[in-house]
């Protein structure tokens, strides 16, 4: 297990280079740069601030100076967009929130998700399983960005439960949780449903009836493990996007989450918070990728002796 | 009183091209300790009928439409979930055909067997991984302890039916039901997962219902057969009668059809055509397309009726005395003969349509 998990972890390295490499040229071929915007600057002022950035340089000695940078000293280099900020304070302050709003979304989806997928396949193609799964197609279809704006409506402006936007309250969390929560709630309880429709037709669930297991430990005991691989695969990716944010999300509550930088850094031309994002995301990517598959060797006993 | 008495069972599955009558009108009992052999071709409603006993028809598309099954006081068919569950596992026990499906693969072997007791009764889980480990040197192996901490892809085929035999047994059953415990594997470990079963029979004085479609191993393994097509009861005997005097004339085809009971070099005999179409009605006797006796009477519907003593036929002519299946060519064989033919080695392929005929 050891071995498995350090190879995987060597293998990651080359992977996170060719992103590094690809994105930052990427992102020096497209035109404009951090500086070039409607407010006209005299070229001396133009000039100096390339020279304070190293954007005078030559583009591969730009990069070595990234690269050395980043590896030596794990500095994703000030931000061109907010002065006299580095990329990590800004990553550092906005992460923690996003991390919260993406575990309590991811919380919700799996509670609502997984149960709904277990009811709906334990009576196949009956009401209890269009019910849930015309649900769970509805959710998968509304944007965040109309379900957003319509629980705001409901509970917040009709009801008065919750600030409409904000975070400063503890419950400011729940409408963007909601929110982030019902779409990944839907897609999990339709794969639920498939793993587990999938393995309560094997022979060994009959099996199990046969030796007089009651409903309850039948899916609880014997078909849950095997139906829920799929959705620990898809588990791994949605974490890693749903904890770095979402700039839809927290554009419409107005929270001070990482999601935003996503996009804005790209418009900016914030070149070194455009590499920052991007590494961050590859490495969450990455290690998530890496927890689903130690979790699947846990979760599934033929993988284990291989 | 017999262990277990079946009347008027009737499966239908209900599917999107119509009605599939699984299995019709099967009337039959085990006694205590004996073996009943189930034979039928595929499709011939043998599971069927099991399945429907123990509850694991899916329901739907499943769904039985008549009948008793009787287990000691209990009727199977019609008893609360509850009763059902407390008897599965515990006083009926069941083998299945593959063991490389039928055992969970996420869970450890032990886990598996024990569940039975655990399920079934107030024990506590040492005393249940002893009777596991017990249970296993019963069935052949005998490093339990090491065993039970094993996972099923870690077992050969046969040693998995030993694993799903123990599983059975360890609840000391007065009934198992075995659904072709050794189609899927090969035949030097089929003979022994037969010996297996007939030992432990012996030794606990289980019944077995043994479902299969081989008819070398009913001749040596049962004590009374019934021969099912099309989802009835053709033909029921002891298991010595079944084979020396056929009464019904699917069950003399289907032993026309064992290479190994033919003289060697002849061409071997099939039964034409195929099965008929469940979803249709069968009026008269399902057999009709196929068989080489039928008669304008063989239309009208028929029933199984004792035509000699412990001995039902559902072939109208037999019943009527009209047709003696034993004065019909070729040579029926004694039972000893029958035994020597499956232990024969197979004839050499390739030689078929070389030798003159």
């Amino acid at each position: 297990m050891f071995k498995f998990i350090a190879r995987r972890l060597l293998e990651t390295i080359p992977v996170l280079l060719i992103i590094i490499t690809g994105s930052f040229f990427l992102m020096h071929a497209a035109p404009g740069g951090p500086f070039d915007s409607e407010r006209r600057v005299t070229p001396e002022i133009q000039r100096n601030l390339e020279a304070h950035y190293g954007l005078n340089k030559p583009l591969h000695r730009q990069y070595l100076d990234y690269l050395g940078r980043l590896v030596l000293h794990g500095d994703f280099g000030p931000s061109f967009k907010y002065s006299n900020r580095t990329v990590n304070e800004l990553i550092g302050e906005s992460l923690p929130v996003s991390l919260r709003l993406g575990m309590y979304g991811m919380i919700i989806a799996l509670v609502i998700g997984v149960t709904a997928g277990i009811i709906a396949s334990l009576r196949p193609n009956t009401a209890t399983d269009y019910v849930p799964m015309t649900l769970a197609m509805t959710g998968i279809c509304l944007p965040t960005f109309v379900l957003g704006p319509l629980l705001v409506l409901l509970f917040a402006m009709k009801l008065k439960w919750f600030n409409p936007s904000g975070w400063y309250d503890p419950t400011d969390a729940v409408l963007p949780s909601l929110t982030l929560g019902i779409y990944y709630a839907a897609y999990l309880a339709r794969l639920t449903r498939g793993g587990m429709l999938e393995v309560l037709s094997q022979d060994y669930i009959r099996t199990a009836r046969a030796k007089g297991a009651s409903e309850w430990r039948v899916v609880l005991k014997h078909a849950l493990r095997g139906g829920l691989l799929p959705v620990v695969s898809f588990l791994g990716p949605a974490l890693a996007g749903i904890i770095s944010g979402s700039f839809v999300v927290e554009s419409i509550f107005q929270i001070p989450g990482l999601g935003r930088y996503f996009v804005t850094a790209a418009f900016n031309r914030d070149y070194t918070m455009v590499m920052g994002t991007v590494i961050f995301f590859a490495v969450l990517i990455v290690a998530f990728n890496l927890l689903v598959d130690v979790v699947q060797v846990w979760l599934n006993p033929r993988l284990r002796f291989q | 009183m017999p262990l277990l008495s079946v009347s008027n069972l009737s499966t239908a599955f209900h599917t999107r091209n119509g009605i599939v009558r699984a299995v019709n009108d099967v009337s039959f009992h085990v006694d205590k300790g004996e073996t009943l052999g189930i034979v039928g071709e595929s499709g011939s409603g043998k599971s069927v009928t099991c399945y429907s006993l123990m509850g694991l028809i899916p329901q739907p598309p499943g769904r039985i439409e008549s009948g008793t099954a009787m287990f000691d006081g209990v009727d199977l068919l019609h008893c609360s979930k509850r009763q059902l569950s407390d008897l599965r596992g515990k006083r009926i026990s069941m083998i299945f055909q593959d063991p490389m499906t039928s055992l969970n693969p996420y869970l450890r072997v032990g886990e598996q067997i024990i569940e039975p007791l655990l399920i079934h009764g107030k024990i506590s889980r040492a005393e249940a991984t002893e009777r596991g480990i017990a249970a296993l040197r019963e069935v052949g192996i005998h490093d339990g302890a090491a065993r039970m901490r094993a996972y099923p892809h870690q077992f050969s085929g046969g040693m998995r039916q030993r694993v799903m035999i123990a599983m059975a047994i360890i609840t000391n059953p007065e009934l198992l039901i075995a659904d072709e415990p050794t189609t899927a594997l090969d035949v030097t470990v089929q003979a022994e997962i037969l010996d297996l079963i007939k030992k432990l029979q012996q030794d606990h004085g289980t019944a077995v219902v043994f479902i299969t479609h081989d008819l070398g191993v009913v001749s040596g393994f049962c004590d009374r057969v019934q021969v099912m097509y099309a989802g009835r009861i053709v033909e029921t005997a002891h298991v010595a009668d079944v084979f020396r005097e056929p009464k019904h004339p699917y069950n003399k085809a289907l032993q026309r059809s064992i290479p190994a009971m033919q003289r060697k070099g002849a061409e071997l005999y099939t039964i034409q055509g195929l099965p008929p179409d469940l979803s249709k009605p069968i009026p008269g006797c399902p057999f009709v397309p196929r068989c080489e006796y039928v008669q304008p009477e063989c239309h009208a519907p028929v029933h199984l009726e004792a035509v000699a003593p412990d001995h039902e036929s559902a072939c109208t002519r037999v019943q009527r005395g009209t047709l003696h299946l034993r004065e019909q060519p070729p040579e029926t064989m004694s039972a000893t003969r029958i035994d020597e033919a499956f232990t024969e080695e197979p004839p050499v392929s390739g030689r078929h349509g070389q030798q003159p005929v």
